[in-house]
């Protein structure tokens, strides 16, 4: 008797020691990169062009380029993640072609992030003759998030109860009109959160972009989409390994800026899918 | 002379492997009220959206026969029309996550009316006929969740009712309800046949009784005997309508 309890107790105790371990390292990546970054963070870091080679000024055009790409992905990935899913959950009848379907969506999440990257550089690089540019790089992340924006939305449309399609339908609307009107506006928020997740996840990602669109030191804004731009974590691979001795300070404070975005960005859906269970009604 | 609204001829009905309905022939006539009684898993309800073609959404379904309404074969006709024609109510309080107003208006906004005082007309009415106007008037932008259960399932009856159906199918419409609900739902029924026709699949012998012009026992998946409800209830022709109405089994 007294031992099981004292064996509850080890696995009690065990299994709080690697809930543990989780916390641990996401804390300490935090307060190093606040700790050494900070100091790095004022205006001129934010809003100025890299200087000296990068070991001085700012690190705007990496921003704005790190912005750019994510908007880019979003334009291409969201119209084609969302319709795909609408297809595939709404229309789409269990058979072999739908099955080869989904299969290539989950391998398709699966891939290494440099394969996109060498894949983006076949395909819109070299073949479509883009070049290394803004379109692209957005292309090539709009493909890697493609699956993340495809599997959320997919649950979105599922997740809105089969009753409100059968009302819908009974009432003499049409399959179109139901999605419209009652599938639609009631997934919304599950997109929502699926899309800014797959953002953070474009705006983080190096290798696609290494051979796409990054480049080594571009002291201005892009003009257009077909040029190149710097993006942050490129720029925080390159001043932390290829440029010597590149003040600790510059580098960390990069490193602030990229990991405040993409916090930012879980942040927003974090807030939305709790806005959105508040205010559920079903 | 009675005139028959729907008829159904040697119909059958299979989900997958498993048949729902056999060899059934049923008619419903206009203005009545039509009780399907019957346990659970009898094909009742099968019946019942084989009139609106709802068991088209299950992708295992097939059958064969002719359901006829008007003497025209259903499967024949455009869907959506169909449906109009033929509202539905379902078993639990449906409401759409709209507000009160915009959940009455759906069917009609689907089919091209927009906005206006016609529409308020109509939904005005709709309410009025469903016993449901005078205690909704003043919060008609309220969420359609806020009302209880009984005032959602009357809500559900004025939004089907609002796209002008001729024949109304109810899907054991008061088995969430408590008793006054209940009444309240039997009442509108009651009042709604004089418009249109009524089909009242229901669980609650003693409902198919107040209600019911003529009753019909279903008993797995065949249609065992429809007559009066007088005669279902006091001298039915099979030994097994006796013993479920009696509770025996079921």
């Amino acid at each position: 008797m007294r031992n099981s309890k004292q064996r509850q107790k080890i696995a009690f105790f065990l299994l709080f020691l690697a809930t543990l371990l989780i916390v641990i390292p996401v804390g300490l990546i935090v307060v190093i990169i606040i700790q050494k970054g900070l100091p790095a963070i004022n205006w001129q870091f934010l809003s100025d062009m890299p200087r000296k080679g990068m070991r001085a000024g700012g690190i705007f055009p990496a921003i704005v380029g790190t912005l750019y790409l994510v908007t880019g992905a979003i334009i291409f990935a969201l119209p084609i993640g969302l319709f795909a899913a609408i297809y595939l959950s709404e229309y789409a009848k269990e058979n072999f072609l739908t099955r080869v379907i989904k299969l290539a969506i989950v391998n398709l999440a699966g891939v290494p992030s440099v394969v996109y990257g060498l894949f983006g550089l076949a395909l819109f690089v070299v073949f479509f003759k883009f070049g290394a540019s803004i379109l692209s790089g957005s292309l090539t992340l709009g493909i890697m998030i493609l699956p993340i924006i495809i599997t959320a939305s997919r649950e979105a449309l599922e997740s809105v109860p089969q009753s409100f399609r059968e009302v819908s339908l009974s009432l003499g609307a049409s399959k179109w009109q139901t999605i419209k009107n009652i599938v639609l506006p009631n997934a919304i928020p599950g997109i929502l959160t699926g899309t800014i997740l797959g953002l953070g996840r474009a705006a983080g990602e190096t290798a696609p972009i290494l051979f796409t669109v990054a480049a080594f030191y571009l002291p201005r804004l892009p003009a257009s989409v077909f040029d190149q731009a710097m993006a942050l974590p490129y720029h925080l691979y390159v001043i932390s390994t290829q440029v010597p001795n590149v003040d600790e300070k510059i580098r960390y404070g990069t490193a602030l800026v990229l990991l405040a975005m993409v916090l930012f960005m879980n942040l927003i859906a974090i807030i939305i899918r709790y806005q959105f269970r508040k205010k559920k009604k079903w | 002379m009675v005139k028959v609204k729907i008829e159904t001829h040697d119909l059958n009905v299979w989900f997958g492997s498993v048949q729902a309905i056999s060899r059934l022939n049923l008619e419903v006539y206009e203005n009545e009220i039509l009780s399907v009684i019957g346990p659970a898993n009898s094909g009742k309800t099968t019946f019942l959206r084989a009139l609106n073609r709802m068991n088209d959404l299950n992708p295992n379904y097939k059958m064969s026969g002719l359901v006829e309404m008007d003497r025209k074969d259903v499967s024949g006709l455009d869907v959506e029309l169909l449906r109009r024609r033929v509202g539905m109510v379902f078993a639990l309080p449906l409401p759409l996550p709209l507000s009160i107003f915009d959940n009455v208006a759906y069917g009609v906004r689907m089919h091209g009316m927009r906005g206006g005082q016609k529409l308020s007309r109509v939904v005005k009415e709709s309410l009025k006929q469903a016993y449901l106007w005078d205690e909704v008037k003043g919060r008609l932008d309220e969420s359609a969740f806020k009302l209880s259960g009984g005032q959602q399932q009357r809500l559900c009856i004025a939004r089907t009712l609002a796209v002008e159906p001729e024949v109304i199918l109810f899907d054991e419409p008061c088995s969430g309800l408590d008793p006054i609900s209940t009444s309240k739902v039997e009442d509108a029924m009651v009042k709604l046949k004089e418009k249109y026709t009524i089909v009242l699949v229901t669980n609650n012998v003693k409902q198919a009784a107040r209600v019911g012009d003529r009753t019909a026992f279903f008993l797995s998946s065949e249609l065992i005997e429809v007559d009066k409800t007088e005669k279902i209830f006091t001298a039915p022709d099979d030994s097994r309508t006796d013993g479920y109405i009696r509770g025996k089994f079921g």
